[in-house]
């Protein structure tokens, strides 16, 4: 835990260029945000920011933040995943280093950035422990748009949230299915196997999702 | 983008998937369905955010003291991300993930025939499931075979019918080893599927038996 610290929302920073439709996120989530999202959706649209900031102006401070929060996670992740020590550190320097040069690529309306790091690091443990190819679905026509819509990036941060508190409110044997599934210590057919998996819990989820997809299609 | 697909990946798959612990021959079915199908893009994305919120929960562990400066090194050596990717050029019938296993279309797979008019391409994945390209005549039946383990059918053009359904362009088929089935490709149009397996197909009959020496499965 040496280099966790939490995330409050950056108040030395310089300004940022405002990076949704002409509104200044860091005003808004310091308003109105918290009181509609709650302590931890406010959390989540602070990694937002973050990121934006590395993408709009290279921002190290905000770098360090995410940086300092995600990597010792990323770490852990990837040893549980099966990656020694080494390896795991290794690791999880280029996961972070791909968030820093692929952030024009992150959409805040389609992902939580703690959803957009796991994709990254899932990858690349893909590639380094299993030593695979991932073939990935192909992208839509329509790429991240340079000024995600805010409300509907709230919206997708705050269902995450819910999905997250949803996870942990699931009994705990069901609980630590799941995250063996993540981990690796179950085949695919050990999943199929094992019923319960809490569909309910990631519906609303879905649903938002599939909104969005025929919302950008229209 | 197709709205008539009616069979889709389950619940598990998609877990697996976004988990990034399926065979690499099932993650091709898989990311080729997604590329076909809304509703399943939409439920990986919220598997991924599963991934997410675990790796989140995740027992947090230091990294090494110079971590950072490690990082920011890499970034400076990195050459710069600046374009988005390109919008996908789709004229032929295969998606962008199967196009790069192919090298190509329709037109540049290298078929083999392997018995009773059916012609297959294997390619080439990780060794623990297998993954083939079939091309199966207008009204011709896939020899009635079981399964040792789990195979995924997707439908790229035509359709075939089996005891179970009919499974037209973009709906994939998951079938356990306890199930045997014989596909028939509907009339009209050959049925292309892209097939994996993560184990070896057993044939019954006579004929199918001879053909499995050919499929060297």
């Amino acid at each position: 835990m040496l280099l966790e610290t939490p995330t409050p929302p950056k108040a030395d920073a310089p300004p940022a260029v405002p990076p949704y439709k002409g509104q200044d996120v860091r005003a808004f989530y310091k308003t109105g945000a918290r009181r509609v999202t709650g302590e931890q959706s406010t959390k989540r649209m602070a990694w937002v920011v973050q990121v934006t900031a590395v993408r709009d102006h290279q921002d190290k401070a905000a770098f360090a933040e995410l940086f300092a929060y995600f990597a010792p996670r990323v770490k852990s992740f990837l040893m549980k995943s099966g990656a020694s020590p080494d390896m795991a550190e290794e690791c999880t320097q280029e996961v972070m280093a791909t968030l820093w040069n692929k952030a024009k690529m992150f959409d805040p309306t389609k992902a939580s950035v703690s959803t957009w790091i796991f994709t990254i690091a899932r990858n690349r443990k893909i590639d380094i422990l299993r030593k695979q190819r991932r073939p990935e679905p192909e992208d839509l026509p329509w790429g991240p748009e340079a000024e995600p819509d805010q409300s509907e990036a709230i919206v997708l941060q705050q269902e995450t949230e819910k999905l997250g508190q949803a996870l942990a409110a699931l009994p705990s044997e069901q609980r630590k299915l799941i995250e063996r599934a993540y981990y690796g210590e179950l085949s695919h057919s050990e999943i199929a196997a094992e019923t319960g998996l809490p569909l309910g819990t990631i519906k609303s989820r879905i649903r938002l999702a599939l909104d969005r997809l025929r919302h950008a299609m229209k | 983008m197709m709205n008539t697909i009616k069979h889709h990946l389950t619940e598990p798959l998609l877990m697996g998937y976004a988990a990034g612990t399926l065979p690499e021959a099932f993650n091709l079915v898989v990311a080729t369905h997604i590329s076909m199908c809304d509703s399943c893009r939409a439920a990986l994305s919220a598997y991924d955010a599963v991934g997410g919120e675990v790796m989140l929960d995740a027992e947090p562990i230091a990294m090494a003291e110079d971590a950072l400066a490690a990082t920011m090194a890499l970034i400076a050596n990195a050459p710069s991300v600046d374009a988005m990717p390109k919008p996908p050029l789709r004229n032929g019938i295969f998606p962008a993930p199967l196009h790069d296993y192919v090298d190509g279309d329709l037109v540049s797979v290298k078929w083999r025939r392997v018995g009773g008019g059916v012609s297959q391409m294997i390619l080439q994945t990780s060794n623990d499931a297998s993954v083939r390209l079939l091309r199966i005549p207008a009204g011709t039946a896939v020899p009635d075979h079981g399964h040792g383990g789990m195979e995924l059918t997707l439908v790229l053009q035509g359709a075939f019918v089996d005891e179970t359904d009919r499974f037209g362009t973009g709906d994939v088929e998951v079938a356990n080893e306890d199930m045997n089935h014989t596909p028939v490709a509907e009339a009209g149009m050959d049925c292309i599927c892209l097939a994996a397996t993560d184990a070896p197909l057993r044939f019954t009959g006579i004929l199918p038996r001879f053909a499995q020496r050919f499929v060297g499965i």
